[in-house]
């Protein structure tokens, strides 16, 4: 099998899923010739042409809302937002329209699309390249926001938000686009969406993280291990909706919980999951929930992001805290 | 005097552009030039006539429901019922519309049942599942955020070659907004087949035109987008009617998008929540009130002896039935489970709903 990084594999689900489907539009600003600014759509122009690879103009709103329209008359589009920084004229389209299509016309117009944006901080990109504000995407009702973390899961995840006949955000963590490999077989076969998937076992406390922090979490768990601390490490993969049960099945029986996440602190979506431990699992906490989070600030630039994000040893800090509570 | 810039030297001229403006009928429904060929279709005239009819019976009978506490807020289209009409007479069913909030004449035009339109505004999803053509879309409330829709669904007509049009209707103050420009852009560049219908009834709520843009009309805004524009006399059904005929059968051709500003004058407040009165002078109103569409073409078709009292008497009386029938039926619509609000947010409720 073939050893893929993430924009690699984003790509092969991309040309897999147009092969397989015609109603597979991809559409965004420089995908078509150019290939994608990360070349996440290269070579799929050569292969399906310019009406199926659109080079649009330069208008995020626009392509939110090309996609809103295709995938009412049927087509499947996956509309490609150059960073997550310049998806914000997108939000109106999503939260007023690509989410509640189905509902408030009661199944009789659906919206069948996929949004795919970079996101995250640590590539030493300029100002406004490193955002990571999916919470604010989690909060619509209606909507998908599905974040891979690995080449496999990017391949198997990107699949099925092509075919799920609702609209998907599809998060891709920049910082990891390169920096992970994995194998990656074409066979078309989707990984289920509102799942997490258990990276590791481990009895004493669950990590959870999602996207690029998982390279953190997971090689915290590695060092935590060396210690003796045995961490269950979970990938969030799907943010809205997400698997409640996954979590509180692991913390019923670590006890202990941390959330990792790049993104700020405050009402950051490890409030959320410390609010659904608190809701139904406190019983089986033996210490609070920690969260290791970026803070509540501006991303900075390059020269201080690598201070904002969490790093490994911030991580194990937190492990050895929880586990040592009490 | 010219105040181009780089007159008065020997620059050449690269670009020249014209706007004209569309009309048929005097305001006493006196015809001005000769007119388009479809008019000599009696049948087709009192057709539009009773849709507009029509759509004023119903429009006064829903402000009267929203008065009495049994309707929500609504957007009358009084005085606006020849651009709906005209619009969307001119298209075929396999056409998509997407209309505004205040388009209830086209959507009556294409088989939704008024009925449903009441349940809408009495402030229920269900009257959005509507008996008209199922592609269309409903009643869009953020300003103008319709209109990249239209180029995604014309977008779909011309990939997979299908003869078939996307027409767009919103306000004059929506052409302020990205979200109209962004989709006329996109349209010119692909040549998409796409009708834009700008409905410039002179206000955006309290915001009168000359607050809303400077430029000289709203068609010359497909200019910079690389297609036609054209004015039409918005209380001039035939002209409605005729520049959308036009339009839609050029975009079917593959001869690409048009954007048609229709003139016309919101006779009504804003919505039932507003009170025009705050803003707007009472005589701007009266005067308006000669050129509105309905007496316009009833002249017309008097004159053409096609028309008379004992018709106009039938007719309002029919209305008046068919309304009321509707109104009935609204009100006899049952309540639905409040569980059911989660119907038809996902294809499948996701398992974490369970
Ligand atoms: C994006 C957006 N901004 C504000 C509003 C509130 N609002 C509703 S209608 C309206 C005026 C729209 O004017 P115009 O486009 O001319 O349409 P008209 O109401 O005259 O038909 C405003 C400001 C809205 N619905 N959507
Ligand atoms: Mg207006």
């Amino acid at each position: 099998m073939p050893e893929l990084t993430l924009v690699e594999a984003v790509n092969l689900a991309l040309a897999r899923a147009m092969a397989d489907d015609a109603d597979v539009v991809v559409l965004g600003e420089d995908v078509g010739v150019n290939g994608g600014v990360f070349r996440a759509t290269a070579g799929l122009q050569r292969r399906f042409g310019p009406e199926r690879v659109v080079d649009t103009p330069l208008a995020e709103l626009l392509i939110s809302g090309l996609c809103v329209g295709m995938a009412a008359q049927g087509l499947k589009p996956v509309g490609e937002i150059q960073f997550m920084g310049f998806l914000y004229p997108c939000i109106d389209q999503l939260v007023n329209h690509a989410s509640r299509l189905r509902h408030r016309t009661q199944g009789r117009l659906t919206c069948p699309m996929v949004l795919r944006t970079p996101y995250g901080a640590g590539i030493r990109a300029p100002e406004h390249h490193s955002e990571s504000t999916e919470v604010m995407l989690a909060h619509i009702p209606g909507l998908r926001v599905v974040v891979p973390s690995s080449p496999e899961r990017a391949y198997g995840l990107l699949l099925a938000a092509i075919r799920d006949p609702d609209p998907v955000v599809f998060l891709e963590p920049t910082r990891i686009y390169r920096a992970v490999k994995g194998e990656v077989e074409d066979d078309g076969e989707a990984l289920p969406l509102d799942v997490a998937f258990v990276l590791r076992e481990g009895r004493d406390v669950t990590l959870i993280a999602w996207g690029a922090m998982l390279k953190e979490t997971l090689a915290a768990a590695d060092a935590l291990a060396d210690e003796g601390i045995a961490a269950e490490v979970i990938d969030l993969a799907t943010l809205k909706p997400y698997d409640e049960e996954t979590i509180l099945a692991s913390v019923a029986k670590t006890g202990r919980c941390v959330v990792v996440h790049e993104a700020a602190r405050t009402a950051g979506f490890g409030a959320e999951i410390a609010a659904l431990i608190a809701e139904r699992g406190l019983l089986s906490l033996l210490a609070p929930v920690a969260r290791v989070t970026g803070y509540d600030t501006i991303v900075p630039l390059p020269r201080l992001e690598q201070h904002y994000l969490p790093s490994v040893d911030r991580v194990m800090a937190a492990a050895r805290k929880v586990v040592g509570f009490g | 005097m010219d105040d181009t810039p780089g007159s008065g030297q020997d620059f050449p001229v690269i670009a020249r552009f014209e706007v004209r403006r569309r009309s048929y009928l005097a305001p006493d429904g006196a015809p001005l030039r000769a007119l388009p060929s479809f008019a000599s279709d009696l049948d087709l005239l009192l057709a539009l006539y009773r849709g507009m009819v029509l759509t004023r019976t119903f429009d006064l009978k829903a402000v009267a429901l929203q008065r009495t506490g049994r309707l929500g807020t609504y957007a009358v289209s009084l005085g606006q019922e020849a651009v709906s009409i005209g619009v969307a007479s001119a298209m075929r069913e396999a056409d998509v519309l997407l209309p505004s909030y205040r388009d209830n004449a086209a959507l009556l035009w294409r088989g939704v049942k008024m009925e449903e339109i009441l349940l809408y505004w009495g402030g229920d999803e269900r009257g959005n599942c509507s008996s008209g053509p199922p592609h269309d879309f409903p009643f869009c409330v953020p300003v103008g955020s319709q209109a990249p829709h239209a180029a995604g669904v014309a977008y779909a007509f011309r990939l997979r070659k299908e003869p078939r049009v996307a027409v767009c209707l919103f306000g004059d103050g929506a052409t302020s907004k990205g979200d109209v420009w962004e989709a006329m852009n996109f349209a010119g560049v692909w040549k998409l087949p796409l009708v834009f219908v700008a409905n410039n009834n002179q206000w955006a709520i309290s915001v009168p035109l000359k607050l809303q843009t400077a430029s000289a009309t709203l068609a010359q805004k497909a200019i910079a987008a690389g297609f036609a524009g054209e004015q039409v006399d918005g209380n001039d059904v035939l002209a409605v009617r005729a520049a959308a005929e036009e339009a839609i059968a050029a975009a079917r051709a593959g001869g690409g998008p048009r954007l048609i500003e229709a003139v016309t004058y919101r006779l009504g407040d804003h919505t039932t929540a507003d009170d025009a009165a705050r803003y707007r002078p009472p005589e701007e109103v009266q005067a308006r009130w000669k050129e509105e569409p309905i007496t316009r073409l009833r002249s017309y078709l008097v004159s053409r002896k096609a028309w008379g009292k004992s018709q106009e008497e039938q007719l309002a009386a029919e209305c008046q039935e068919r309304v009321e029938a509707a109104v009935e039926r609204y009100l006899a619509t049952g309540p639905r489970a409040p569980q059911t609000m989660f119907d038809h947010l996902y294809a499948e409720l996701p398992a974490v709903y369970a």
